[in-house]
């Protein structure tokens, strides 16, 4: 049995949210972490995929410090919300809708995406263009499905692979658990899928998003989720959300691809961009430019929306 | 009729014994914000088998899930849980039941021996192409169906090409010649666009579909 560690890891620029607290979307509790003074500008921030709002650690503070009340929420599922009977897109979709009520009612107010963050916000500001004022995507815009240029009968068997893996996954997961372990267990095993994370990073995002019992730690996220999937949805039709978007939109694509990002190309991008719109490629980042470059992503962020407003 | 509890992940799924018997099973899926039915179904009466009827999660005597977050995959994981206790089926779907016999068909092609799929409630879906949707929270309520399998499940997105991948792993891993039959008089475009497909049969009646599948 793994020897439960006791003493959380400090990180250099890391800072616990000044407040948090949650609340309820429809039965599910969503949890909601903010940065900053609470009378200060809303500036809403969405985590990825199998991330969470803590992930946001060393990024949001320095968003906080430019004079915003930065607000992320962990997703269903994540980090500090509820562990829900159903996941769905459509679902997350309607958890950000009520965050956005509850922080900023029906006033627009800029927004944040990483990954799958970003590719929810470019769908809620189409569903609900009334809640953005403006729109800044980190690596999360989705273009497409990525699986090489294979022969169709090929595609079937891989199809069949995702489809029985997805079904077999969900034979085993009634009563599932994650996996218990130390501090510096668990960090390895997100290493796997954040290989560009320093290990002072991952063992202080353990202490942030995993829970410590007699047992050991285990990470927050429900392991009745899965990383992949198939589905009805196409990657791409993001694109055709981001041609259509009538707020400032401000786009940051990443050098080095990672697993955990979507591999797109500037140039399957350019053609959706709104007019007016910003798209750049950071160099020498991967996926979690954020998290790898903070000041650096800040800052151009910053520039884009402005004083707090 | 008897009921058993089965489980997928965190919901309770009501599998009802219509008639019991020996033989392979007859599965029934029943339409959007539909139930089991209590007795065998005349359509399905000369089957030799037992007849089983499964509630989806958010109908009948299944759970009501909090929150929502309904999709077709989660409703295949379903009828998976009952192929799973049953062992092997022939699989006969009411609308939304018919959507999800198809994709259970091509996902456990060896377990499924035949899928008929029939007009019902829910059998169109939602668009075929990205729209702007709408974001709604709706009331809680205390007994299914439940309002947010009503609303998503009656809009999800069915492409045509993503209902025959369905279609084609059927054929492909099935050693039935036509292991998907449809009888459905109304097609929406996924369905047309299956019933295009080798390897899927057409019937006038769920009486003449179930018929291929007898042995």
């Amino acid at each position: 049995m793994p020897t439960p560690t006791t003493t959380p890891p400090d990180y250099p620029g890391a800072r616990v949210p000044d407040r948090e607290y949650r609340i309820d979307a429809g039965g599910v509790a969503i949890a909601l972490h903010e940065w900053g003074d609470a009378d200060a500008p809303p500036l809403m921030l969405a985590h990825g995929g199998f991330d969470f709002a803590r992930t946001f650690d060393t990024f949001a503070p320095i968003l906080a410090d430019a004079g915003w009340r930065v607000v992320s929420w962990d997703h269903r599922g994540h980090g500090d919300s509820d562990h829900a009977h159903l996941y769905s897109w459509d679902a997350d979709l309607r958890d950000a809708a009520v965050v956005f009520e509850h922080v900023a009612g029906r006033s627009a107010v800029p927004a944040i995406g990483h990954s799958k963050g970003g590719a929810l916000l470019l769908q809620l500001v189409d569903a609900q263009p009334f809640r953005c004022a403006s729109l800044v995507n980190i690596d999360g815009i989705p273009s497409k499905r990525p699986i090489p240029d294979v022969a169709e009968h090929e595609r079937t068997k891989m199809l069949t692979g995702e489809v029985t893996g997805w079904l077999d996954h969900r034979r085993r997961t009634a009563g599932a658990q994650r996996k218990p372990g130390t501090i510096d267990e668990l960090a390895k095993r997100r290493g796997r899928m954040n290989p560009r994370h320093s290990d002072d990073w991952l063992r202080y995002l353990v202490t942030v998003g995993a829970v410590e019992s007699d047992e050991g730690w285990r990470w927050k996220l429900d392991a009745s989720m899965r990383f992949g999937g198939f589905g009805p949805w196409r990657p791409e039709w993001a694109l055709y959300r981001l041609a259509g978007l009538g707020v400032p939109f401000y786009g940051m694509l990443v050098e080095i691809e990672e697993e955990m990002g979507w591999g797109t190309s500037p140039e399957d991008v350019m053609p959706y961009i709104p007019e007016g719109g910003r798209l750049e490629i950071l160099t020498g980042v991967g996926h979690f430019a954020h998290i790898e470059e903070p000041d650096e992503v800040a800052g151009r962020i910053l520039d884009f929306l402005g004083a707090p407003a | 009729m008897t009921v058993e509890m089965l489980i997928h992940n965190r919901v309770e799924l009501a599998l009802h014994t219509l008639r019991p018997g020996s033989g392979r099973p007859l599965l029934l899926l029943h339409g959007l914000g539909e139930q089991s039915p209590s007795d065998v179904p005349d359509a399905v009466a000369d089957w030799a088998g037992p007849v089983t009827a499964l509630d989806f999660t958010g109908h009948g005597a299944s759970t009501m899930p909090i929150g929502g977050g309904y999709t077709a995959e989660i409703l295949m994981g379903d009828a998976d849980a009952a192929i799973q206790h049953l062992g092997e089926a022939t699989v006969v779907g009411r609308g939304l039941g018919a959507y999800i016999a198809l994709l259970i068909a091509g996902a456990r092609a060896q377990r499924v021996r035949g899928a008929v799929l029939a007009d019902g409630p829910g059998l169109s879906g939602g668009p075929s192409v990205p729209t702007s949707q709408p974001v709604f929270s709706l009331d809680r309520v205390e007994t299914t169906p439940d309002p947010y399998a009503l609303a998503e499940l009656g809009r999800d997105l069915r492409p045509p090409d993503y209902a025959t991948a369905f279609s084609r792993l059927a054929l492909q891993d099935s050693d039935l010649d036509q292991p998907i039959t449809v009888v459905a008089r109304f097609r929406p475009a996924w369905l047309r666009a299956v019933a295009g497909e080798p390897g899927v049969g057409d019937a006038d009646s769920i009486r003449e579909g179930i018929r291929a599948y007898l042995d």
